[in-house]
Formats: C-alpha cells, sequence, structure tokens
C-alpha cells in the first residue's frame, strides 16, 4: 500500500477521536460507542497504515538493526497494547496516541518523500533536455535519425530554433546559440565556422552544419550529469559524526525510554499509564530522520543548484576544505588572460595601418597575425589581395600589396625602410608596457604600429576584487617573464605575482605557499593537472567542450572568472545550511528527550506522544524544506556587479 | 512488589536491548556468482529490515550487477545510494532494480539506504 494511501486511511479514522478530544472537555460530547470505537478504529489504523512500521522493524530486528520504524513501532504499539489492557482492567485508555503519532507521521513522510523525489530527480531532468532527432548527413542526403544513431563524425544539420543534438565542430554557417542549460551564461554566444558547439543548446538564428565530435555518454551534458549525481550522493566528512551516532541512536534511545518508564513507574510512583505515557513520548520524538536528511538533502539540492549555475562541485568533501581557503592562486594564460592575445594599440594611421597589415597576415596562422586579422574584421576593414607572399621565421612576412612592397613584423625585418623618431620611442613606450609590437611597412616607410597583448578578461579585475573583499589572498603563477606578469597583475588587482614559473613548478610554488594556509588553485585543468591536484580545493575552468572534469574538485563551465567567487559563495552556503540542519536535528532531539522523558515536569512542560508525532514530522520536513530551499537561496558576491 | 517485578524486567529489557543491538552479532556475507560462460558476476540482495547479505564480495575486472529487491516498505529504504560510485538507485517494492558496479578497482565500498540508517557493503577482491 502507498504511503500517501496509509496517510488518508490514518487520517480519516483519526478524526473523531481527534474530535472527542476535542469537544469532551468542552460540550461532554463522546464518541459513540466510546472505547469500543475507539478501539476499532485504531486496530484498523494499526493493520493497515502501520503495520509496514511493524513489518519493516521486526525484519530489522531479526537482523539486529534498528531504525527509525523500530521507534515508531514500538512506541505506537505500546500505547495500543497497554490501552487494551487497560480497557479490560477499567483504567485510562490512550488508543488515540497510537493513531495520532502514525497519521502525523506518516504525514511528514509523505511530504518529505514528495520533496526527496523532486530534489533528487531535477538533476536526471537535464538530460530530458536533449534533442530527440537530427538531421544526419546519410549517402549525400540530410535525413532526420533518432539521436542515439548519431556516431562521431557524421554530419549534422541545425535549423533556427532546433536543439543541437550532440558536441561537434561547426563546418559551416554561424549562429547565436543559447548555452544557458549547459553553462549557466544567459546571453546568446556567438558561433562560427571551426566553433564548437554543446549538444543540448538552441541555435537561435542561423542554420548551422557541424560535425559530431562527442557522442552517447561522452558529451558534455551527460559529463556534468555524472558528475553532479556523484556529488549529490557523496559523503561530506561532516556525516560522519552523524553515521557513528546512528548505529547506536535507536538503542539508546529504547534505553531511555525504560529507564524513564521505571524511574516515573517505580521512583516517583505515578501510574502505569502515565509513565507508558512518558516513555512512549520519548521513543517518538526521538526518531532520528532529520539527522539522517540533513546532510544528504542539502548536498543533493546545494550541488544541483550549482549545475544549473555552471558550477559543478565535486562532493562533499570539497565543500567543507572550500571553507578554510585562505589564498587562491591563479594561472595566468586562459584564466585570467583572455588566452588569445588581442591588438590593444595602432600607432599612425589607424585604418591604413591595419588595413595594411591584415592584408599581409590573412593566410597566416601566427597568433599575432589572427590577432590582427581579427581586429580589421571587428573593425570592419576591407582586407586587399598580397602579391608574392613570403614568411620570414620568427620575423613576420614580406609581400607586395597593390604592386608597393609591404611588411609586417619585428624590428628585424625592417631592413631599409625608413622610420620616424617619433615611431622608435612610441615602441620603447609601448615595450615597457609589456606588449609586443610589431612594425607595418608600406613603400619604404613604417606607416604604423601595432602593439598586441593578451588582455585580461573584462570580468578578471571585478572577479579578484571580489576574492579580496572575501579576505582572500590572491596570488598569480605564471611563465612569462616578470614585466609582462606585473603588468596584467597591477590591471586586474593580483597581490603578488610569481613569474617565469615552469609548468612542472606550478605545483611547487603551490606547495610553499601551502605552508601560510589551504589553497585553492583555479586553472584551465588542461595544462594545470598537477597544480589542481596538489591545492586543497582545484578549480578547472573549462572552455569549450573540453571541460577538464578529472582534474579539479570545482569545475567552472563557464570560463568567466567571476564565477570562482560565486563558487566559493555557493560552496559555504551548502556547507552552512548542512550545519545548520545539523544543529536544528541535534538541538531538537536533546531538547526533545528529556522534555518528553518529564524532565521539565515540575515546570509544567511536558509532551504527549501525539504532540511529540507532530513534532517529529515538523523536524524532518523543516530539514528537507531547509535544503530546498538552498534553490532559491541567493548567491552574492560580496561586491556589486557592474 | 509489583513495583520490583517491573523494574527486574526493565532491566533485564535494558541489558537484553544493548546485547541484542550493540553486541557482535556475525554479518550476513555472500560471494557473487560468477557465470563464466558470459563472464559476468550477479548477486541478489534482498532489502526487508536491512540487506541480506549485508557483504556482497565480487571479483575484480569481472562486470558486476547486484540486484536488489525491496520487500519491505518502510520508505527508509526506498533508494540505494552508493557514494563512490554516485549510485543513487530508487527501489520500488517488489521489483529487482539492477544496479551495476564497476569492478576495477579493489576494496571496500560502502552503500547505505537513503537516510543513511542502513548500510551494507561491496567488497571488490582480486
Amino acid at each position: 500500500m502507498k504511503i500517501t494511501i496509509r496517510f488518508w486511511i490514518s487520517l480519516v479514522l483519526s478524526l473523531p477521536m481527534l474530535a472527542t478530544m476535542i469537544l469532551k472537555p468542552l460540550t461532554g460530547w463522546m464518541l459513540p460507542g466510546s472505547k469500543w470505537t475507539m478501539l476499532v478504529l485504531t486496530t484498523i489504523i494499526m493493520a493497515l497504515s502501520a503495520r509496514p512500521f511493524l513489518e519493516s522493524s521486526w525484519a530489522s530486528f531479526k537482523k539486529h538493526h534498528s531504525n527509525m520504524d523500530t521507534l515508531i513501532a514500538v512506541g505506537t504499539t505500546t500505547a495500543y497494547l497497554y490501552s487494551i489492557y487497560a480497557m479490560f482492567t477499567g483504567k485510562e485508555v490512550f488508543f488515540e496516541s497510537a493513531a495520532f503519532v502514525i497519521t502525523f507521521i506518516l504525514l511528514g513522510q509523505v511530504l518529505e518523500e514528495r520533496m526527496r523525489n523532486n530534489a533528487s530527480d531535477a538533476i536526471e531532468k537535464l538530460l530530458d533536455l536533449q534533442a530527440k532527432e537530427a538531421e544526419v548527413k546519410r549517402n549525400g542526403k540530410f535525413v532526420k535519425l533518432p539521436v542515439d544513431q548519431i556516431m562521431t563524425g557524421d554530419e549534422i544539420r541545425v535549423k533556427p530554433g532546433q536543439k543541437i543534438a550532440v558536441d561537434g565542430l561547426i563546418l559551416t554557417g554561424s549562429s547565436d546559440i543559447d548555452e544557458s542549460m549547459v553553462t549557466g551564461e544567459s546571453m546568446p554566444i556567438k558561433k562560427e565556422v571551426g566553433d564548437k558547439v554543446i549538444g543540448s543548446t538552441i541555435n537561435s538564428n542561423g542554420t548551422l552544419i557541424f560535425r559530431a565530435e562527442k557522442v552517447g555518454d561522452d558529451t558534455m551534458l551527460s559529463q556534468i550529469v555524472e558528475l553532479v549525481k556523484k556529488a549529490q550522493n557523496s559523503h561530506a566528512p561532516i556525516q560522519k559524526l552523524t553515521d557513528k551516532v546512528s548505529d547506536i541512536f535507536v538503542p539508546v534511545v529504547l534505553i531511555i525510554a525504560i529507564v524513564t518508564f521505571l524511574v516515573w513507574h517505580v521512583l516517583v510512583g505515578v501510574s502505569i499509564a502515565s509513565a507508558l505515557n512518558f516513555a512512549v513520548s520519548v521513543v517518538v520524538i526521538a526518531c532520528p530522520c532529520a539527522l539522517g536528511l540533513a546532510t544528504p538533502t542539502a548536498l543533493m539540492v546545494g550541488t544541483g543548484r550549482g549545475a544549473k549555475l555552471g558550477i559543478l562541485i565535486k562532493n562533499g568533501e570539497v565543500l567543507e576544505t572550500v571553507n578554510d581557503i585562505t589564498t587562491v592562486v591563479f594561472d595566468k594564460t586562459g584564466t585570467i588572460t583572455v588566452g588569445k592575445p588581442k591588438v590593444t594599440d595602432i600607432v599612425g594611421d589607424n585604418k591604413h595601418v591595419l588595413q595594411v597589415a591584415a592584408t599581409l597576415e590573412e593566410f597566416s596562422e601566427h597568433p599575432l597575425a589572427t590577432a590582427i586579422v581579427d581586429e580589421a574584421k571587428d573593425q570592419a576593414l576591407f582586407i586587399g589581395q598580397a602579391q608574392d607572399f613570403k614568411a620570414v621565421g620568427g620575423q613576420g612576412v614580406f609581400a607586395k600589396v597593390k604592386g608597393q612592397q609591404a611588411f609586417v613584423g619585428n624590428e628585424k625585418l625592417r631592413h631599409n625602410f625608413d622610420m620616424t623618431q617619433e615611431l622608435q620611442q612610441k615602441m620603447a613606450s609601448l615595450q615597457d608596457e609589456a606588449k609586443t609590437v610589431v612594425l607595418v611597412g608600406l613603400d619604404q616607410h613604417v606607416i604604423g604600429l601595432i602593439a598586441i597583448q593578451d588582455v585580461p578578461k573584462e570580468t578578471s579585475k571585478e572577479a579578484l576584487n571580489a576574492l579580496k573583499v572575501r579576505g582572500l589572498k590572491t596570488v598569480m603563477l605564471t611563465g612569462d617573464n616578470q614585466r609582462v606578469a606585473q603588468a596584467i597583475a597591477n590591471q586586474v588587482g593580483i597581490e603578488q605575482v610569481i613569474a617565469e614559473v615552469t609548468p612542472n613548478d606550478k605545483a611547487k610554488q603551490v606547495k610553499l605557499l601551502q605552508e601560510n594556509g589551504k589553497v585553492a588553485f583555479v586553472g584551465d585543468g588542461i595544462n594545470d593537472a598537477p597544480a589542481l591536484s596538489t591545492a586543497e580545493v582545484g578549480i578547472a575552468m573549462g572552455s569549450g567542450t573540453d571541460i577538464a572534469i578529472d582534474s579539479g574538485g570545482i569545475v567552472l563551465v563557464k570560463n568567466d572568472l567571476r564565477d570562482v567567487d560565486k563558487a566559493l559563495a555557493l560552496s559555504k552556503k551548502i556547507f552552512d545550511r548542512i550545519k545548520l540542519n545539523l544543529f536544528w536535528a541535534f538541538i531538537y532531539n536533546i531538547l526533545g528527550i528529556p522534555v518528553a522523558a518529564g524532565v521539565f515536569y515540575g515546570l509544567g512542560l511536558t509532551l504527549s506522544p501525539e504532540v511529540a508525532g507532530l513534532a517529529m514530522a515538523l523536524s524532518s520536513l523543516s530539514v528537507v524544506t531547509n535544503s530546498v530551499l538552498l534553490n532559491n537561496a541567493k548567491i552574492t558576491s560580496k561586491v556589486e556587479t557592474a | 512488589m509489583s513495583k520490583i517485578i517491573i523494574l527486574i524486567v526493565g532491566i533485564l529489557l535494558i541489558g537484553f536491548i544493548i546485547w541484542w543491538f550493540l553486541g557482535n552479532h556475525e554479518i550476513e556475507e555472500n560471494a557473487a556468482d560468477i557465470n563464466f560462460i558470459t563472464d559476468r558476476q550477479n548477486i541478489d540482495v534482498e532489502v526487508k529490515g536491512g540487506y541480506s547479505p549485508e557483504t556482497v564480495i565480487l571479483k575484480k575486472d569481472v562486470p558486476a550487477t547486484i540486484n536488489f529487491t525491496r520487500r519491505d516498505s518502510s520508505n527508509c529504504l526506498d533508494r540505494v545510494v552508493f557514494p563512490d560510485f554516485g549510485i543513487n538507485q530508487i527501489l520500488p517494492k517488489d521489483e529487482t532494480m539492477q544496479v551495476k558496479i564497476d569492478t576495477s578497482q579493489v576494496g571496500e565500498f560502502k552503500w547505505v539506504c537513503g537516510m543513511d540508517m542502513f548500510h551494507g557493503k561491496v567488497v571488490v577482491e582480486s
């Protein structure tokens, strides 16, 4: 029988007894048939609604185990059996206690089950976001196929408004893509030929053809779901305490209940019925559900919430460690900076210089060339055609533009092109700013300079500021020379720079920093794996579909440094919630048991079994609610967003 | 007089609880059956007032499935959770649910019920 049905049965049958309880002192109204009716109603409740508790506790009793069902079963059967005995010996009965306790506990379980299912299924729902079918090229034609038949290497066409089926690389077309369901990034992202697309994201306005690169369980979404599922079911170290307690909890409560009974009856000398009432209250209030639910529910909801924000927290252990972090170490390239050199300054006739340079560099694959061409495209400049193209390794390129000899490159390539004093000075000063400077020459003259730098991400400064406000020390590790590194550090507000570090030494540097406290390392996860695993908390930043899921304790799906602060804020919030839950669960039992045992009887403070049952239902419900509310909790960094 | 009898019964009951629940009792332990034709190992675990067997022994590198069947209607046991493997399987009553276990590593892996009250473990041996 389902819990809901069991609940309704016991509720409906308890109502007449409730009516008696309320109306008898007021109007003297009595249930027709009085005790006999009560006996019948309670017997039905015991037989239908309470039976599973009895069966389960008996089954676990035989295995030398005990659980909350044991307590419910012992509590209610004691009340029930004693009442039958009392009825025939003409003493006071308390059938209604058994009935009410069952009703309240079932109510708690019905609500709690619903919430638990909501919390745990949320992440699996992510997988439902996947497209069901896609247009796949087979034998030269695009045909509709179910997603599970897509193989890597397949070409897939996506029309505007459709979902991208699997992870892949764009072959033709361009479009704005809404990736919010995977990365948490709310703005659509412009993607062009050569860019990667993520399965389950939505293609908004252009038609794309892409090549499937990852399918099935290898897709980013599947991996995220897998990781989050693991995190949700992981154990937090703080749980060890409750694990230990739960083994001995129930037997200890049973012993306390017996002692309570003996003290009241034998020592104080109250009637067996009153003494039993105290004992039953103790057993009922002590049900350790809230304790057991405190950590798992918060972990489940919290890590699920993180996934929606593009922040994947691997397990409960990471959550706890984050709270002790004192230093955050960043890798520079690709983490603080964009990782792609960009044009920062153009000296000379802006458009002309850039146009000539872009014309020469259009077919070069050098990162500096890419930066120049990108800049020209951004400014919507016409890129002409160069003839007699000649690349000089490590120096630049030569070519003819409209019949005139031209070059783009460093000083060595200048040869007999003349250069004004002003440009010479400008070049020196740009170099002092740690920028790479290329010369643009045309028809025997150097017509201008282009300065290129791997610029910090727009959000880096804000992100680092947020961490500073949080009271954390920020450190940057880089293989670059001190001058370049310091220039970047000054721009974004990094406190300490450790430059000229080889990739292998990054882990060593992290170890040195660990002498002063716990360290979080933020890196891209591909080159920084040793440093990520050396740090107490490794935060891997993803870029595109290759999120380095294994290397970090926290994985940021979005390539946004502000998420570091958000991840820390979220971890703290979840951990605080766990502590709050445990606090309430413990306090509840620690205070509830003595009250139920009648320790405060002298102060007029007692707890009847049915109130204990209600309180116990409310306690587990409040813990679960508290956890579910994590979904709505504000995750704010301490700095206002600019 | 009756009070003295009640007192003695109560104390005996306490003694019994301590011995029964907290004493050292044998734990049911079973090794999985290995099917050498399909090269798979299977074991059934009945979920009723706990798990029987409570300890499951598996052989390393042989794909393994544990078949959980919940006979108990307590919602305490309505899920089985393997924290190490990220498995959180709902166990509908009287249905057999298969849980696949990664046996690529030797070691002890605990499983718990949804509320962390009942425990069992998988031991992967080489």
